[in-house]
């Protein structure tokens, strides 16, 4: 009976036997035993993280195409085709504080990939150590883009100011968004940490944050090379 | 091996009933919940249509009070019915349904699921308050700028935003929910359940959860910046601040035809479920139905834009094609259900009855959708009735038929008691004659020219006889619906007890008992094929 031969995974809490047909599992409860790595491979919240992360592609799917195509159908009073438009292209300065912000939002992701590689090899203290900084530097790029922001705003450029004005502030806005969303989990994957939650064997939920977290990340490096390169 | 048997009982420990419920994260309390909660909204988008009859029975404005009304009632009425009832009815019977017959103790994230649930009466709750803020929205569900942004002739005051935060709130559950289904399906299937193992409703609500997660961001997308637009001063839709209404027209298209799909697959699952055991055979071409299933899903992301024909902006002739590309699968799975009846031994049983009324409605649903497929004859029919037509033969005649004909099949599963025969069939046929009697009509007045969503028309257009019949028809429905719940209220009390399996189905809902106790499932019998439970009862030389 090749369908119902046993099933035995590593770490599973649940076992089939292929003579009874019945469904039997180890000591906790019912559908924590057979909610995880019942049938093997990728866990169900790696799984569930990699959906809502395509979801969210989509999220920005929505928010690009409404920016290129308020970008190519763009004149302005004067008749004049340029993006950005004249009176802001100066405001725009890549080489500024937002490259830093740039330089850190990258520098959290490799340091969040150091957190996890410590705590595939049960280092918790390196994974600790790794998770607070990944968290401090989120902090630190939302504080730098809180400034950025005021600069720009003292420049004269809002969310009033023009299809370039909206665009500018929606896609960053939302980006800054889930960077805080994203720091929200660090800093509970890192407060469970602390309190001695993870192990090599059992740690999906620090997975799951840096996905995500690298997702933020990728999205801030298309966004930046749109708006201050393209 | 440290071992003990699955004991379900074990398991519980007592606590109110109310707080049960409140606090739940059975996907079987919580898809019950849905059902309720998707049918409140049913009957409230009932009553609006209603109104909206009643203002059209005769020409002139005699029951509402000025046209701006009137495009309220619209607005909440096709809100409400796709947004709070269809979506999340199948949603909901998807959530009952879809652990027990892969052979899951639950679904895979249980407290999502219970979030994904009581986003929805609050996204509600949203939506009703804007009666009582000065004004619903009053757009059209469809919401185009400039008519949804802010201004003095355009859609001023709270409503339009208490609409878009609540649609915001219901996509967020939408895809949550869709998110839970797709790891339940694919990591949660009792062994033996391979993929070309699984009931056909399984099969539809997979592709329908693909569509809910890569689509409703999307419409997310738009209503953020509708949102940013009519609140913060933004340019994104209003073309005289240098943005793009079509610009919203094609992201809002880009989810809400998917979303027709969403409306539809389930639906077409329940009839898929039903159709086989109530003619005592297997469905008709398995796996045919399952690449049908996945071609509309597929092709549904490509024909956004023939909602955009008259726009201009559109490429025309790739928009046609594709758009008629999709009669063919669709046409694959009409095959599949008539040659599953086909030489069947049909019992005419109520879920059956309703399933037949589905493939029937839905027929003439899909032929008039594929008129407008055609581009000049698009031109002609574009916002006038025939539209309205359409959508509800798709999704009255689909969808609400298929809703019914799922609820009378599942009822005994759900409650362990049997829905009375005798009121089924007079559900049916009231709410048959009523369908037909209101929507048939408004091909011909598409026909003759009247557009949809206004309050009035010219006494001499010859409109007349057509819209006092479907004024008729739409009174004719809201009866139909009295004998449902006097069934459901008198089936509940003293309903005859069902057992586990009343109808002898094929799929894994009913091996086990009839409601499943928590996590579902004491044994499992051996999966060898689509129908389990018929292996089980005729063993394998029954094929």
């Amino acid at each position: 009976m090749p369908d119902t031969a046993s099933k035995v995974t590593e770490g599973a809490a649940s076992i089939v036997t292929a003579d009874s047909h019945a469904i039997v599992t180890a000591d906790h409860s019912p559908v924590g035993g057979l909610a995880h790595d019942a049938r093997g491979g990728i866990s169900n919240p790696i799984l569930g993280m990699l959906l809502f992360i395509s979801s969210e592609v989509m999220f920005f799917a929505g928010l690009f195409a409404a920016y290129f195509s308020t970008r190519a159908n763009f004149v302005d009073a004067n008749g004049v085709k340029e993006w950005p438009p004249s009176e802001f292209a100066h405001i725009l300065n890549p080489f500024s504080l937002i490259l830093v912000a740039t330089i850190v939002l990258i520098l959290s992701s490799v340091t969040l990939q150091m957190a996890i590689w410590a705590i595939r090899k049960d280092d918790r203290r390196g994974f600790i150590r790794n998770m607070a900084v990944t968290f401090i530097l989120g902090i630190l790029f939302l504080v730098m883009q809180a400034i950025d922001y005021s600069w720009l705003f003292a420049d004269g450029l809002t969310m009033g100011s023009g299809p370039f004005g909206t665009t500018y502030f929606t896609l960053t806005g939302f980006h800054g968004a889930h960077v805080f969303g994203g720091v929200i989990m660090l800093g509970v994957v890192l407060y469970r940490g602390l309190t001695g939650q993870f192990s090599s064997r059992h740690h999906d939920a620090v997975e799951a944050a840096s996905l995500y977290w690298h997702f933020v990340d990728v999205v801030w490096i298309i966004l930046f090379s749109i708006l201050y390169f393209l | 091996m440290a071992t003990h048997a699955l004991n379900p009982a074990t398991s519980t420990y007592s606590r109110g009933v109310l707080y049960d419920w409140l606090t739940t994260t059975d996907h079987k309390k919580i898809g019950i919940m849905y059902v309720i909660n998707s049918f409140l909204f049913f009957l409230i988008g009932g009553i609006l249509a209603l109104v909206v009859r009643t203002e059209l029975a005769a020409p002139g404005l005699q029951f509402l009070s000025d046209e701006h009304v009137y495009n309220e009632m619209f607005t909440m009425h096709a809100t409400m019915m796709i947004f709070l009832f269809v979506i999340p009815m199948l949603a909901g019977l998807g959530n009952y349904i879809v652990p027990l017959q892969i052979g899951a103790p639950d679904m895979a994230f249980p407290r999502i699921n219970a979030l994904s649930l009581w986003m929805l009466p609050l996204g509600g709750i949203l939506l009703i308050s804007s009666f009582f803020t000065g004004g619903t929205a009053a757009a059209g569900w469809t919401s185009y700028p400039p008519l949804s942004l802010d201004g003095p002739l355009k859609s001023p005051g709270s409503g339009q935003d208490l609409w878009i935060v609540a649609l915001i709130l219901i996509g967020t559950s939408s895809i949550l929910g869709g998110i839970n289904f797709l790891v339940t399906i694919f990591k949660m299937r009792a062994p033996g359940m391979t993929l070309f193992r699984m009931p056909i409703m399984v099969w539809t609500v997979l592709v329908t959860s693909v569509l809910v997660v890569m689509a409703t961001p999307v419409i997310t997308s738009a209503l953020v910046m509708l949102f940013i637009d009519r609140n913060y001063g933004g340019h994104f839709f209003d073309p005289f601040g240098g943005g793009s209404a079509v610009l919203y027209q094609n992201i809002f298209w880009f989810y809400s035809h998917p979303a027709v799909y969403v409306m539809i697959l389930p639906a077409m699952g329940v009839i898929s479920e039903v159709l086989p055991v109530f003619s005592r055979k297997p469905l008709f071409g398995y796996k045919a139905f399952i690449f049908a299933t996945a071609g509309i899903g597929a092709l549904g992301f490509s024909v956004w834009a023939h909602h955009m024909f008259t726009t201009g902006a559109v490429f025309l002739p790739f928009f046609s094609l594709l758009t008629f590309l999709i009669a063919v699968p669709t046409g694959v799975k009409m095959f599949n259900w008539v040659f599953t009846l086909f030489r069947g031994q049909l019992t005419f049983s109520t879920p059956l009855i309703f399933a037949i009324g589905f493939l029937t409605m839905f027929l003439i649903g899909g032929i008039n959708g594929a008129f407008s497929a055609s581009v000049p004859v698009d031109f002609a029919l574009h916002d006038t009735y025939w539209v309205v037509a359409h959508i509800h033969y798709v999704l009255f005649g689909g969808s609400v038929f298929g809703v019914f004909a799922g609820l009378y099949y599942w009822f005994p599963k759900m409650t362990g008691r049997m829905l009375d025969e005798s009121l089924g069939k007079i559900h049916f046929v009231l709410m048959f004659v009523g369908f037909n009697l209101t929507f048939f009509p408004m091909h011909m007045l598409g026909l003759e020219g009247m557009p949809r969503r206004i309050a009035d028309y010219a006494a001499d257009a010859g409109w007349n006889n057509w819209n006092m019949a479907a004024t008729i028809g739409g009174f004719v429905i809201a009866t139909s619906i009295l004998p449902f719940l006097w069934n459901v209220f008198a089936s509940l009390r003293n309903g005859k007890i069902a057992g586990d399996d009343p109808w002898e189905g094929n799929t894994l809902e009913w091996a086990t008992s009839s409601p499943p106790p928590p996590y579902n499932f004491d044994h499992l019998p051996e999966i060898r094929s689509e129908r389990p439970v018929f292996d089980a009862r005729h063993g394998v030389e029954g094929h």
